[in-house]
């Protein structure tokens, strides 16, 4: 199929199969996404600290890990060490490298466990009704009226410090904004004329929740997903920089910026390079999230 | 949108200048002393109770002892202070202390020998922590009424067996040999408690200040006892003020906020003596930096293992780098400056003698836990420590956790080997030799928690016996020769590795003299301060 | 954030005015989650891997020590029955006395809340003054620079680690230029010069009539405030422009503009007066936020507030004040909630 058919093919008013319909669509979404000049610059961001998560062992100048008390805190733009080095001699910029990966792995996880975990609760509570409603958003605003910060450290300091730990303690606190969401959506979608539709087909509460409901919250809850990505990594930096995150000699960003804060008077740069690292990969999660928001959910952004 | 942006920068400049008009330097009243310092370990200042720094440091300056330490002079030991004299039975036994005359409480009521002979019953019997400093001469809560006991002017303390004079006057001029005021204390009492519920909040003391208030985490405030019987201090107020951060302290002490910084770390320190009208002043602490390794573990119990990690630190690349001015080389349980210490540090760091030792013991693949408190130079020790014991091929994973969390793993025997700082209790040289070298049982079942050797599953090698035989040795340089010997066989046999001792550097305003945080033997003094 | 659902099936049998309902309802429902709200906690306590008969005893404790203080927390008891007890004391408004520093933890909260009350207050008061004009002009001149500038504004707000931010602000211009005074409430020679009567040291320096205090508590507040009103004028600010560009293309507004309409009373008479519900929610979303206690920016400020009170009892194993924290806390932001649901219902025309 040539270039020009497939472009038509993708954008035409008359789908020829359900199929076609939801490529043609992602394809729409697509364009106008493409062309928000901000959420793309979020978005290549974004790539970029993929890229480099993945290629660190070829990116990383020096060992991240290999100290040298003799040459430790050196300036910016030192010979060898752009970044400078850090209280044991070690390169930032090589930290900030194999940081990345850390970075991502906190994201992917806590952007699987918590989301998973508000849209079982939300849909359950949303279809079902009755006092399985009652007591999940009870429960769900037993975790909302905690102050967030105390909830995820009493969880570290229950479980342990520790990268996973942290994770986890973060997605609790993470989920209960998106079990409102989910149950909002289903409340909505339960009372629509096609569920019932599917109700007098003898479809199991089961069934409709996960094919028929889950699809449909799904797209508000990347939004949010995405917009809360930079506080879930403001969250983990603030628990590093509490020292309750990853533990040493992990060069998690805001363990870093943790060890730098004691320099910063007179070596300020050992806790900005990693405090810069952090306002650019959240600040490129928000202007993702900003333009999935105009693509995905027009009716809640403008 | 004009009359808005209008507003926006009107009120911007608003703002500015009235935030602008309190720019002037800052300079602290004269009669005033100001401190930075971190008071979050203050839990109770109930002198029979509290155990911790920043609270030692009230108790020293709020009451007086019988014996204590002037801190314009402490190399020169014990002095009379309540206790104006004392004679010692023929038996050794019998300490008789004379009372001095016209000394008054803040309260008004005379210090009398009842009050003593009280002070030193109800911390025996309220058998708090640091009770063991009083208890280790034979005081139960059953006969504290007659080996301790007054009679006119005259206190009279009997011990269960003949003890060297110095270790029990030593002990006496710790916190806990504070004398309260047994009538303030009494009238406080609920349900028997002699007055700890009330004294955990509240002083009833003789001494050189009285409490104002204490804020727990946000300041303790004291000012002057005008009738004090040393002479009223020229500092009429002392406001101690807690602010974690270094960098807040340096930048309080710098604009001149506060007169004196104590949490300074070696940047901060370095960086703040450049500024015009600060100084900085060492004292050398006694706080032992050490690793401990665990004998239940099975590769560590091995003599060659424990020798090797000896050689595992970089002593003088830490020293000289993020140790740099406040930690000084330190290889023996007993401090600088006290009795019988040693000046021996034979190991250095020398990774190639640690794999030999390693390969002797036949040791491959070690992998090990360290537990680190959360302290970021603890936590760069143990970093250090990790890269060298890599570099021997023993992988060494460090768990962070906060005080509480680690040290109940290490109290329970649980961790394999432990980053820990130790501060002697009284200037005593039995304080470190009772803990490090001493482990009468080694049993689980002895839960000897106290004692370091038992936590590490030590069964000290014989040193248990030496060290009970120093203790009660009378003559100075007998005493002295025996705790060397002792740390000899320690510095080569022990599954400790003593790295460091602490030294405090204080960040003054330059005006500020006679300060004393009290040196490796006491707290910080505040009444000899002037400016 | 609807805290209590009225789905209407309790009407049907009940013969009570519906608004006792909707009283006992909102009454059971707080009730309920306090509840699980301190069992929660009570429970995170007690599997937390800290000794709290340690954190009183200390390192050196003889085990005898040790021992009679585990009895006298009654930590030999099974959980339920501790439990149990707490709530008993709770509801005679007992929280205990502090594990760590012996006083009643009511009057520890009555201590350090003012603290934070002042300072959240203050935080979103700038974050309100500032935040929602620039919303409202961001959404009328919508693509502006202004717009553009709200944008960025909040987009930084979002993004920064105010721990950094708040070092930051703290080196230049307490450190550098001195404008501002440095970390704790105020200048430590004002310290206790006024009498405590609300624990506000703003209110209290004024109620005094002692304006050195009150210059010096000003200086000392107004850079931690700021930096909370910055992150709450991001949020604010975004929300407004939204509500208002809603608003803005409703069609009332566009025959409001055909009537000749001038553009201020367009907007802020119409479109604006028609988010006040929504707006006010959002504030007080952001006021209980707020009024949790930003731990690190107290932490950072040296400031004595129930934030970082709950943190390093928490740290320190104090169950006590970390179940007293957190039911004060906890009942704020529940409050806010169920102040913020009935405006709803009160004001909000399509919930009528």
């Amino acid at each position: 199929m040539a270039e020009q058919t497939l472009r038509e093919w993708l954008l035409t008013d008359t789908p020829t199969s359900r199929r076609h319909a939801k490529v043609s669509a992602f394809y729409q979404g697509w364009l106008s996404f493409r062309a928000n000049t901000m959420a793309m610059i979020g978005l290549g961001i974004l790539l970029a600290l993929v890229l480099i998560a993945a290629a660190a062992p070829f990116l990383a100048p020096h060992d991240p890990f290999a100290q040298d008390l003799g040459n430790r805190l050196a300036p910016l733009g030192a010979e060898g060490h752009i970044f400078g080095t850090d209280s044991l001699g070690r390169d930032i910029l090589s930290r900030l490298i194999y940081g990345a990966r850390i970075t991502l792995y906190i994201v992917a996880l806590v952007a699987l466990i918590a989301p998973v975990v508000g849209l079982l609760m939300g849909t359950v509570s949303g279809y079902v009704g009755g006092w399985v409603d009652i007591v999940l958003m009870r429960i769900t605003d037993i975790f909302l009226a905690f102050p967030r910060l105390v909830l995820a450290l009493a969880f570290v300091a229950a479980l342990g410090a520790g990268i996973e730990n942290a994770v986890i303690a973060i997605s609790l606190t993470a989920w209960p904004p998106y079990a409102r969401i989910a149950r909002a959506e289903t409340l909505t979608i339960r009372s629509s004329d096609y569920i019932s539709a599917i109700q007098l087909q003898g479809a199991g509460g089961l069934r409709i929740i996960t094919k028929h409901i889950w699809p449909l919250c799904i797209s508000s809850l990347i939004v949010r997903v995405t917009l809360d990505m930079a506080g879930i990594i403001l969250a983990a930096a603030g628990l590093g920089f509490l020292g309750l995150g990853a533990q040493p000699p992990s060069p998690e960003w805001g363990a870093m910026i943790s060890e730098g804060r004691r320099f910063i008077l007179d070596h300020w740069w050992v806790a900005t390079m990693p405090g810069l690292a952090i306002f650019t990969v959240s600040l490129a999660f928000n202007l993702l999230g900003d333009g999935l928001r105009d693509v995905l959910d027009p009716k809640a952004g403008e | 949108m004009n009359t808005f942006a209008k507003l926006l920068t009107g009120a911007a400049i608003g703002l500015a200048v009235s935030v602008t008009s309190f720019s002037a330097m800052a300079e602290t009243p004269a009669n005033m002393l100001v401190i930075a310092h971190r008071i979050d370990d203050v839990t109770t200042i109930d002198p029979a109770e509290s155990f911790e720094f920043a609270g030692s440091d009230i108790s020293r300056n709020v009451y007086n002892r019988l014996v204590s330490l002037d801190p314009n002079d402490l190399a020169a030991g014990y002095k009379p202070d309540l206790a104006e004299s004392w004679d010692v039975s023929d038996d050794g036994k019998t300490i008789t202390f004379t009372m001095r005359e016209g000394v008054t409480f803040h309260s008004g009521n005379p210090v009398t020998a009842e009050d003593a002979a009280f002070s030193l019953q109800r911390a025996v019997i309220l058998n708090k922590t640091p009770a063991f400093i009083l208890t280790q001469f034979g005081f139960t809560p059953e006969n504290a009424a007659e080996t301790i006991r007054a009679d006119g002017n005259k206190l009279m303390i009997t011990t269960d067996k003949r003890y060297a004079t110095s270790f029990i006057l030593n002990c006496l001029t710790a916190t806990i040999g504070a004398v309260v005021d047994k009538e303030t204390v009494m009238a406080n009492e609920v349900d028997g408690d002699m007055g700890n519920e009330w004294l955990k909040t509240n002083s009833a003391g003789s001494g050189p200040y009285k409490l104002d208030s204490w804020k727990p985490n946000e300041s303790v405030t004291l000012s002057s006892n005008p009738d004090y019987y040393g002479g009223a201090p020229t500092m009429e107020r002392v406001i101690v003020r807690h602010v974690i951060e270094s960098a807040s302290q340096r930048l309080l002490l710098e604009r001149g906020d506060i007169d004196i910084a104590r949490n300074l770390n070696p940047e901060d320190v370095a960086g703040a003596s450049q500024v015009d009208g600060v100084k900085i002043e060492d004292e050398l602490k006694g706080r032992l930096m050490y690793l401990a390794l665990n004998q239940k573990h099975p590769e560590l119990s091995k003599p060659e293992v424990r020798q090797a990690f000896k050689y595992l630190i970089d002593y003088e690349g830490m020293r000289d780098s993020f140790l740099k001015g406040q930690y000084t080389i330190h290889q023996n349980f007993l401090p600088a400056t006290y009795l019988g210490a040693s000046e021996e540090n034979p190991f250095s760091y020398n990774i190639e003698k640690a794999k030999e030792l390693l390969a002797a013991a036949g040791v491959e693949n070690l992998e090990v836990e360290i537990g680190v408190r959360e302290a970021q130079e603890r936590i760069e020790i143990g970093q250090s420590f990790q890269n060298a014991a890599a570099q021997a091929g023993i992988k060494v994973n460090i768990t962070v956790g906060t005080a509480k969390q680690i040290l109940a793993r290490y109290r329970a025997r649980e961790l394999d080997v432990y980053l820990g700082a130790w501060g002697p209790d009284y200037p005593d040289p039995q304080t470190n030799a009772g803990t490090f070298a001493f482990n009468p049982d080694n049993s689980d079942a002895a839960q000897a928690t106290g004692l370091l050797a038992w936590r590490n599953s030590w069964d000290t090698g014989g040193l248990t016996e030496k060290v009970e035989a120093a203790v009660v040795e009378n003559d100075r340089e007998a005493r002295i020769q025996m705790y060397q010997d002792i740390q000899a066989e320690f510095r080569e046999t022990s599954p400790f590795v003593i790295m460091f001792q602490q030294i405090e550097q204080s960040a003054l305003r330059d005006n500020v003299t006679d300060w004393s945080t009290g040196q490796a033997v006491t707290s910080a003094a505040y009444w000899q301060v002037t400016k | 954030m609807a805290l209590i659902e009225d789905n209407g099936k309790g009407r049907a049998r009940a013969s009570l005015p519906p608004w006792i309902q909707t009283a006992f309802l909102t009454i059971g429902s707080i009730a309920m989650t306090m509840l699980g709200l301190l069992f929660v906690t009570f429970i995170i306590g007690r599997v937390m891997p800290i000794d709290p008969v340690l954190a009183i005893v200390g390192e050196r404790a003889s085990q005898s020590t040790y021992d009679a203080v585990f009895l006298e927390l009654g930590l030999d008891k099974p959980l339920i029955v501790q439990f149990a007890y707490y709530i008993w004391d709770v509801l005679h408004l007992d929280f205990g006395t502090s594990l760590l520093n012996a006083r009643p933890v009511a009057e520890d909260i009555a201590r350090v809340f003012p603290a934070t009350l002042e300072l959240a207050t203050l935080g979103i008061f700038f974050g309100i003054v500032f935040g929602v004009p620039l919303g409202v002009v961001a959404a009328a001149r919508k693509g502006s620079w202004i717009d553009q500038l709200a944008r960025v504004l909040a987009l930084v707000g979002y993004s920064m680690p105010i721990f950094w931010l708040g070092l930051m602000g703290l080196l230049i211009f307490y450190g550098i230029l001195g404008w501002v005074g440095g970390p704790g409430r105020v200048g430590i020679f004002y310290v206790d010069v006024v009498p405590s009567v609300t624990g506000l040291i703003l209110v209290d320096a004024a109620l005094d009539g002692n304006w050195d205090v009150f210059k010096d508590a000003f200086s000392h507040i107004i850079l931690p405030a700021s930096l909370l009103g910055y992150y709450s004028l991001a949020y604010i600010s975004r929300m407004t422009r939204s509500f208002m560009l809603e608003q803005l293309s409703a069609e009332y507004i566009t025959t409001a503009r055909v009537k000749g309409m001038s553009e201020w009373d367009v907007i802020w008479k119409h479109a604006f007066r028609n988010i006040r519900v929504q707006l006010i929610t959002v504030i007080a979303l952001s006021y209980a936020t707020l009024l949790e206690g930003s731990v690190l920016t107290e932490i950072i400020f040296s400031w004595p507030g129930i934030g970082s009170y709950i943190t390093t009892a928490l740290l320190s194993a104090d169950m006590n004040a970390v179940l007293g924290g957190t039911v004060v806390v906890g009942l704020i932001f529940i409050l806010l909630n169920i102040f913020s649901d009935l405006l709803y219902k009160v004001f909000d025309p399509r919930a009528k």
